[in-house]
């Protein structure tokens, strides 16, 4: 028997979030799920490790602190350091407060940015990538359940059962 | 499911199905645009060219061609960049704030409402740009090694601050708003029809950058939109913290006050409120978006308005008061001048757009009524910018030194930069209005079964 791709349409994402339960309680793996919105609990019901996006703001906000301290104390310290308005800039401690604006802007700057290209480069999105999606329509109203199987009747009568409104069977070349 | 209590107004009007959505968010893209939106666009072309050929004046001759004199070194130019900084504010306050405070009712005007941030914050940055009269050497802002010898910027300024506050807002406003239009752009790529409009198909697919829904970008993006919510929450306060720095930090009268940053942030939001709903008033009526934008939806941006308004408003009285308690007599002055000096007109326009005005939003029947409240916007757009007039040029044109006393009178080309700056504004927005989902429809679907009018029968 050959392979199959097994795609199950559904109209609704309570339904879907319900199907996709009683699908992995069988033990069936599921391939993918296409939404055209973020489901709440889907990532869980999935069985998805929670994303470390938020740990790596962290980190890179951090070095964007440590870049920016050393930036200010490069520059106004010890490469030229001058007397400006009866400030003089013999020590970093004393000329610090003056540049806490800075090291913040740059602090976020460093961590929304390289958060986001982490983003966009774990999930592949960037200019001229084609959609992986196998139907157009999960970016309107459906909701789409991609299984791989070799016993094709056995998992579309399951996606049937569990409330999907069509399915779409594909063979793997 | 998310759960909300019965007696909160619908956010969602009719029985709107997730397709619903997808086609009434589609349909400005897809379809031809109307009269109306030629005949605004025409104008603000026009206003645009002006903009054009003053900035090319004022670059090709020098600053000279301003009305800046020897006492009045800064008027319309910080002006014009205090306000449109401001107006910016509200967009992330709306995308960024009310995320993490999770008010839905955000959903159906974040998207405008930062494409708003964006566009005003380039026309913010054109002002200190061409003031520099030399902007092609406006990379010298930046701290890059250079072959001057040791010649670095100085942190110690706030100017300097500046540069850095507010290019950290606009790109990390930039990103934010990209983050969320790539779902959205995926659903208008899915929506054209590659054989009628394979130009269009193309665009829409490198815009979207092959987004197609996975559950796991799907966790990232509701990841990525929370961090950057809350590092774009303190980002927003700090902007305008930073742009205040640039007065309060001066010795000069009637600027150095420590109130300036809640002040200022305060004006900001008011601002930018305003501005937010003298477009989607006429954005919701031209693209025909009344189901998504509802009267709630303006009452609660009303509040908004009121609140902040009334912040600026004990704001200026503090500033009074403090003038008199703190028995400076140059202080005292200043803030007499402002009153009741030759800029007195100034000075209470400013007070009667910005306090007294946003009081009638106390009467419901006034804040839910459309034609009001977009009179009312248009006063406190007036007001706002009135405001930084009065702080800037009544603060500098009369100084220590009697014999020095002047006026400022603004010549065409400082007109013809302001005015224009409108125009390139709109431009940018009615471009934005018909070429990109103007409603974050993907995050809109997920409160449509907890906020619509269908589900809450």
């Amino acid at each position: 028997m050959s392979k199959k791709v097994i795609y199950g349409i559904f109209d609704d994402e309570e339904v879907l979030l319900k199907s996709v339960k009683e699908v992995r309680s069988k033990d069936i793996s599921i391939k993918e799920v296409y939404s055209p919105f973020p489901i709440h609990g889907l990532d869980h019901a999935l069985g998805l490790e929670r994303t470390r996006l938020a740990i790596a703001a962290f980190i890179y906000g951090v070095i964007g602190c440590a870049v920016a301290i050393l930036m200010t104390y490069y520059i106004m310290i010890l490469d030229w350091p001058q007397n400006i308005g009866g400030k003089p800039s013999f020590a970093y401690y004393l000329n610090m407060p003056a540049f806490v604006p800075i090291i913040f802007e740059m602090t976020v700057l460093f961590s929304a940015h390289l958060m986001v290209i982490t983003y966009l480069f774990k999930s592949k999105l960037f200019p001229g990538q084609e959609s992986s999606s196998p139907d157009p329509r999960t970016t309107d109203d459906k909701f789409l359940m991609e299984i791989e199987s070799d016993d094709e009747k056995k998992i579309s009568d399951l996606l049937k059962k569990t409330g999907a409104t069509e399915i779409n069977v594909k063979d793997i070349a | 499911m998310q759960k909300e209590s019965p007696i909160r107004e619908p956010l969602i009007l009719g029985n709107k199905s997730y397709h619903d959505i997808t086609v009434d968010v589609a349909k400005p893209v897809l379809a031809k645009a109307n009269k109306m939106w030629w005949i605004v666009f025409g104008i603000s072309l026009v206003l645009f060219v002006w903009w054009i050929l003053s900035v090319g004046y004022t670059i090709g001759t020098g600053i000279g061609v301003w009305g800046l004199n020897k006492t009045v070194g800064w008027a319309w130019d910080i002006t014009n960049f205090v306000w449109w900084v401001g107006i910016g504010h509200a967009g992330t306050l709306i995308s960024a704030v009310l995320l993490l405070f999770r008010q839905k009712w955000r959903l159906s005007i974040n998207r405008s409402a930062e494409a708003m941030t964006i566009f005003a914050v380039v026309q913010a940055a054109m002002f200190p740009l061409i003031h520099m009269g030399r902007p092609w050497l406006g990379y010298f802002v930046f701290p890059i090694p250079n072959n001057f010898g040791s010649l670095w910027v100085n942190f110690n300024s706030p100017l300097l601050w500046d540069v850095f506050a507010i290019s950290t807002y606009f790109s990390v406003s930039f990103v934010f708003w990209y983050v969320g239009l790539i779902p959205d752009f995926a659903m208008i790529r899915d929506k054209v029809n590659e054989k009628y409009w394979p130009l269009r198909k193309k665009i829409y697919s490198i815009l979207s950058f092959g987004w197609s829904g996975k559950a796991k970008d799907w966790q990232r993006f509701e990841e990525v939109s929370l961090v950057l919510a809350g590092l774009a929450t303190p980002l927003v306060f700090s902007v305008h913290s930073i742009v205040s720095f640039d007065f309060a930090t001066s010795v000069i009268p009637g600027w150095h006050t420590t109130i300036f940053p809640p002040y200022f942030v305060a004006g900001a939001v008011f601002s930018g409120f305003a501005m937010v709903q003298t477009l989607l008033l006429v954005m919701r009526k031209v693209v025909g978006l009344e189901a998504y934008i509802t009267i709630k939806h303006v009452e609660y941006m009303n509040i908004v308005i009121m609140l902040t308004g009334n912040l600026v408003g004990i704001a200026y009285l503090t500033e009074l008061f403090m003038a008199w308690y703190s028995g400076v007599e140059f202080e005292q002055y200043a803030f007499l001048n402002r009153a009741t000096g030759p800029y007195w007109w100034a000075y209470w326009s400013m007070m009667t757009c910005n306090v007294i005005s946003p009081q009638l939003m106390w009467f419901k029947k006034l804040r839910t009524n459309i034609v009001f409240t977009f009179i009312l916007a248009l006063f406190v757009n007036v007001g706002m910018w009135f405001e930084r007039f009065v702080i800037i040029v009544t603060s500098l044109h009369r100084d220590y030194l009697p014999s020095s006393w002047t006026m400022f009178s603004p010549t065409f080309v400082d007109i013809g930069i302001f005015v224009g700056s409108i125009g390139f504004f709109f431009v940018l927005f009615l471009l934005y209005s018909r070429t990109f989902p103007v409603i974050a429809q993907a995050e809109l679907k997920t409160i449509v079964k907890s906020s619509s009018e269908q589900y809450k029968k």
